[in-house]
């Protein structure tokens, strides 16, 4: 099983997601964003970090690059691809999830360990927890503040594209407590939090945002 | 051209900047929206369907902002 992770420049957590795809099982594959080349990867990564400085918006310019464009057409046909943070913002600014990320309410940069709660449990990153599962993984943004038109938001909920919310305290003013939404398949995900830092009992709070990583290695058997 | 959050997006900035005007005795200052403006130098006359286009698909989130085009000598 091979799954890619992209590093654009100024991506920060690649390596930490490719260590979280090794303690999965899976062998993480270097992808470049400049480069026209998925490398028959089974699934994607895009990893958090402040990719181009975050000028313009934060992702605006990474979900232009020529590798996010064959991320695009590849995830239409049915690619699992994960967005953690600056990779999320990249997915809504491509088009591929819906919403965009904006400054947190309160514009301070917010660093902690996050509650979570899994609201859907059938997608192809997350099918490894239960249904409503609470999970703690650490959240760390200053422009994560999740919106969407008030219509958008009622479309999102009633088709059940809310992947995962915040629990005990919302840490950027996020539309509805939204942490991570899926696309209408389930294949695409995309969230705030960062399960690649939750892998190890040393490094993190937990090791409860392994069962990203885990979750995706059946979606593929099965797919 | 001119991006500026759409009036239903919260702008926690301008928040911010309408606070610290208040604070130096600018009460009369009810409301700020913070936005961002380009500047493009383009070949020959300037056409608004391209510059509207290169606003969409680059320049501004239409998810989340509006876009203002402003033509010299418009």
């Amino acid at each position: 099983m091979r799954i890619g992770v992209i590093t654009f420049p100024g991506s920060l957590d690649d390596v930490d997601a490719a260590r979280a795809v090794r303690l999965a099982g899976a062998d993480p594959v270097v992808l470049w964003h400049a480069e026209h080349d998925l490398k028959a990867v089974d699934a994607v990564v895009l990893p958090g970090g402040f990719s181009y400085g975050d000028y313009l918006r934060a992702g605006a310019i990474a979900a232009r690059s020529p590798l996010v464009q064959d991320v695009v057409q590849a995830a239409r046909s049915g690619l699992p691809v994960l967005g953690i943070c600056n990779g999320f913002q990249v997915l809504c600014e491509a088009g591929l999830l819906p919403g965009a990320l904006t400054r947190n309410s309160h514009l301070h940069f917010r660093n902690r360990d996050q509650r979570l709660r899994i609201e859907r449990a059938d997608t192809a990153w997350t099918h490894a927890y239960a249904p409503g599962q609470e999970i703690v993984v650490p959240v760390k943004n200053g422009e994560g503040r999740y919106v969407a038109a008030p219509a958008d938001l009622e479309r999102l909920e009633g088709e059940g594209r809310v992947a995962v919310r915040y629990v005990g305290g919302n840490p950027n003013g996020s539309l509805r407590d939204i942490a991570g939404v899926t696309s209408a398949d389930g294949r695409v995900v995309g969230l705030m939090p960062h399960p690649e830092h939750a892998v190890e009992e040393l490094t993190g709070p937990s090791t409860d945002g392994l069962g990203f990583f885990t979750s995706v290695l059946k979606a593929v058997v099965s797919a | 051209m001119d991006v500026v959050l759409k009036p239903e997006i919260s702008d926690p900035q301008g928040q911010a900047v309408l606070g610290a005007l208040g604070r130096l005795g600018h009460t009369q200052v009810t409301g700020v929206r913070q936005g961002k403006h380009f500047v493009l130098d383009v070949e020959g006359t300037p056409d608004r369907a391209a510059l509207e286009q290169i606003a969409e698909t680059l320049l501004a989130n239409p998810v989340i902002e509006d876009v203002e085009l402003h033509l010299p000598g418009a």
